[in-house]
């Protein structure tokens, strides 16, 4: 039978098993839009194409699987383009769908016509310009296989819009067929015994984990490698709740913003498990001085990442997963057994010494406020956050005890990330509690998309932590610029009023203002079945601690206060 | 310092403009590069002569590794493999110097493959230093035009 291309695309959509698809319709895509019509796959009609793709990371992020945005060619493209970026720093499988003008037209500078498949070419883990209707299938699986396998990432599929009209015979493909692209999954075991060797020689190990554990579905592993071998934890903000936090072998985050004991702990290390991991700027700080004392064991499944930004000496490539499944079955045949107990308890004095705290005197403090949201939420709350000071005190604050759960825009630092991240994940998990914590500076940036939230009666209830200011922004002109403030105010009560802009997009929108209020009225939020929009007027000219200034090093930190 | 890779790549568009923009957001310059199809007309082999700067080969190497269109990457060792070049040359040859010209040409196992009144174009194949030693002797008599391919490279043996 005789369909034309943006059929085919559907049926292809649905063989890899997409249910919900983010989107806006558009002149290039009216064939895709005409075809969803006779299909089983839900579309989320946002109101801007940048939600629609973090809507699909944040739907990513808790259901495992790729998600999947779509967008008109030109400007409904260039607007997808901060998503796809934001999804490939934090390795989110997702495809993009674009439309684009009629191939006879590409080239011509035509109405609506940008080169997206050229303009995504440095943020997308692999892209597709489909120019036969008879490539559609093959492409749109290629593309799920590349997103969703390996190192998970961002792949753009762009269709001229003659391509989507052109009639074709729908063929199955016949797996993903490429020569090029084949990750390696175990683990080498020469590689295994000898990271097993330098745990052994070990005094003082740790292990830094990140987001590859979630994205390999290895929180189990970790916790069973990190229990057996009785060794402290400390995640990257991509790796909480990959490790419990409340368990004493938790030191939380590391770097920049992390706990001075876990910052301590990785410069005394005599071995460093790093699971997962990239050695990014913001956790290592200086890099010459990052682990010098330690010997590195480097777990990952991109081979780039070795040796990228910080030398290791024993490199392990492979899937977390199974990696640390390996080593585990290693540990079976010759357990390590060691109590550890003078590591633990040096690392123990710093943290009595220096505990992650604030000053808490009753007022309305940001870290109070994000407190009380924990102390009231379901205890498997997913929690999406925006960038800027509210996502670095959740990280210290919030604590994150299973995986899964924290969504936060870490590598591309994006505000306007967290409520269509929130968005996305209810769609992932509708009986779940989700809430989006974000600052009155990120919200603004998609605010639009709580038209979603409401025609959907999506529950999520979003959270301004509302200082008035650009706080993270603030904070380093404050630190670093001696307190001349540039461009950073916006006063409470200067527009919008978050209330009213709830209600008008028929939300209901609070006020909380003082600790007693914020206790009493949060029950009552969070079991609300809509939507809600809690204006948190907190204190203004918090800073978030502890803190490794740019460029510095992690040793610092901890000598600073020591 | 100088680095050769040659890369088998799939025959698809869009593959020479990942490699490049490679190259350039990893702050590597490319000093040449060739392609051209092999044996197997679905697959091309890229031979990319560039300098290294702020990162190490390998680091170049994995990222070229990671594209989906890439198949192999391999470091070219000097000791190890053949490289040539081909330079076409049009020098001032006025009739009073053609023959001292051709001398030159003909040591290098080059040809001379046009002659006009005041001009000649020759054709010379060699590794860079060959070709950078026959420009230099060409300086005397007054270049016009070079167009040089880059190089290509295999390993030798096996």
């Amino acid at each position: 039978m005789k369909i034309n291309g943006a059929a085919a695309l559907i049926k292809q959509l649905e063989a890899e098993g997409v249910t919900v698809v983010f989107g806006y319709p558009g002149g290039a895509v009216l064939p895709i839009y005409d075809a969803i019509l006779d299909s089983s796959i839900r579309h989320v009609l946002v109101r801007h194409e940048q939600g629609a793709s973090h809507m699909a990371d944040g739907y990513a992020r808790v259901s495992g699987k790729v998600g999947v945005c779509l967008a008109t060619s030109g400007p409904g493209a260039t607007n997808l383009v901060t998503g796809i970026a934001n999804a490939h720093m934090d390795s989110i499988p997702m495809v993009a769908i674009t439309g684009n003008v009629p191939s006879y037209n590409i080239g011509t500078d035509a109405f609506q016509e940008a080169d997206i498949y050229g303009i995504t070419m440095p943020i997308v883990k692999h892209s597709y310009l489909v120019k036969d209707v008879e490539e559609i299938p093959q492409a749109v699986h290629q593309a799920f296989h590349i997103a969703g396998t390996g190192r998970p990432g961002p792949v753009l599929v762009d269709i001229p819009s003659d391509i989507l009209k052109a009639a074709t015979v729908y063929k199955a493909p016949d797996g993903p067929n490429l020569e090029g692209y084949k990750p390696t999954v175990e683990g080498h075991p020469r590689q295994i015994k000898a990271a097993l060797k330098a745990v052994r020689a070990a005094k003082r190990p740790i292990v830094y984990s990140g987001g590859g554990v979630l994205r390999s579905g290895a929180a189990p592993e970790l916790t069973e490698f990190a229990n057996r071998l009785n060794i402290p934890v400390t995640t990257t903000v991509m790796g909480l709740g990959a490790f419990p936090e409340d368990d004493p072998k938790s030191l939380g985050m590391l770097g920049m913003h992390g706990t001075s004991y876990a910052n301590w702990a990785i410069t005394r290390a005599d071995l460093i498990m790093a699971i997962g991991v990239r050695f990014d700027d913001r956790v290592t700080g200086r890099k010459d001085t990052f682990g010098s004392q330690a010997t590195i064991v480097h777990i990952d499944i991109d081979p780039a990442e070795i040796d990228k930004n910080v030398p290791v000496k024993i490199p392990i490539v492979g899937d977390v997963k199974s990696v640390l499944r390996q080593l585990l079955a290693e540990l079976d045949e010759e357990p390590i057994d060691e109590n550890r107990d003078e590591w633990f308890e040096a690392i123990g004095k710093i943290r009595e010494k220096y505990p992650l705290d604030y000053d808490d005197n009753g007022e309305l403090k940001p870290q109070t406020a994000i407190r009380l949201v924990k102390k009231h939420a379901a205890k498997d709350v997913i929690v999406a956050v925006d960038v800027g000071q509210h996502q670095m005190w959740t990280a210290q604050y919030f604590g994150f005890h299973s995986p899964d759960r924290m969504l936060s825009s870490s590598g591309l630092g994006t505000m306007g990330f967290g409520m269509p991240a929130a968005i996305g994940a209810q769609f992932a998990a509708p009986d779940r509690q989700v809430v989006c914590i974000s600052g009155d500076g990120s919200i603004q940036m998609c605010i639009q998309e709580l038209a979603v939230a409401r025609t959907n009666d999506l529950p999520v209830k979003i959270f301004v932590i509302n200082n008035g200011y650009l706080g993270m922004v603030r904070q380093w002109q404050e630190m670093m610029y001696s307190r001349r403030y540039s461009e950073v105010s916006l006063p409470p009560d200067a527009p919008p009023d978050f209330v009213k802009l709830a209600e008008a997009y028929g939300i209901r929108g609070e006020r909380l203002t003082s600790v007693e209020q914020m206790d009493r009225a949060l029950p009552g939020i969070l079991a609300d079945k809509g939507p809600v929009f809690i204006d948190v007027r907190v204190t203004e000219e918090e800073n978030v601690t502890p803190m490794v200034k740019p460029g510095g090093s992690v040793s610092e930190q901890v000598e600073d206060e020591v | 310092m100088k680095i050769t890779i040659s890369a088998l790549v799939e025959n698809k568009p869009g593959v020479l403009t990942r490699i490049s923009g490679l190259f350039a957001r990893r702050a590597f310059n490319i000093d040449s590069l060739t392609a051209g199809p092999t044996e197997n007309p679905e697959i091309s082999r890229m031979t990319i002569v560039a300098t290294q700067a702020a990162h190490p080969l390998e680091q170049i190497e994995k990222q070229l590794h990671k594209l989906v269109n890439v198949i192999r990457v391999t470091e070219m060792d000097p000791d190890n493999s053949v490289g040539r070049e081909l330079m076409l040359i049009k020098v001032h040859a006025p009739p009073n110097k053609r023959i001292e010209i051709f001398d030159i040409v003909n040591t290098f196992r080059g040809k001379v493959i046009d002659v006009s009144r005041s001009t000649l174009v020759a054709e010379v194949t060699g590794d860079t230093d060959k070709l950078r030693a026959f420009q230099e002797l060409m300086v005397n008599y007054g270049i016009v035009e070079v167009a040089r391919t880059g190089k290509v490279a295999l390993s030798r043996g096996r």
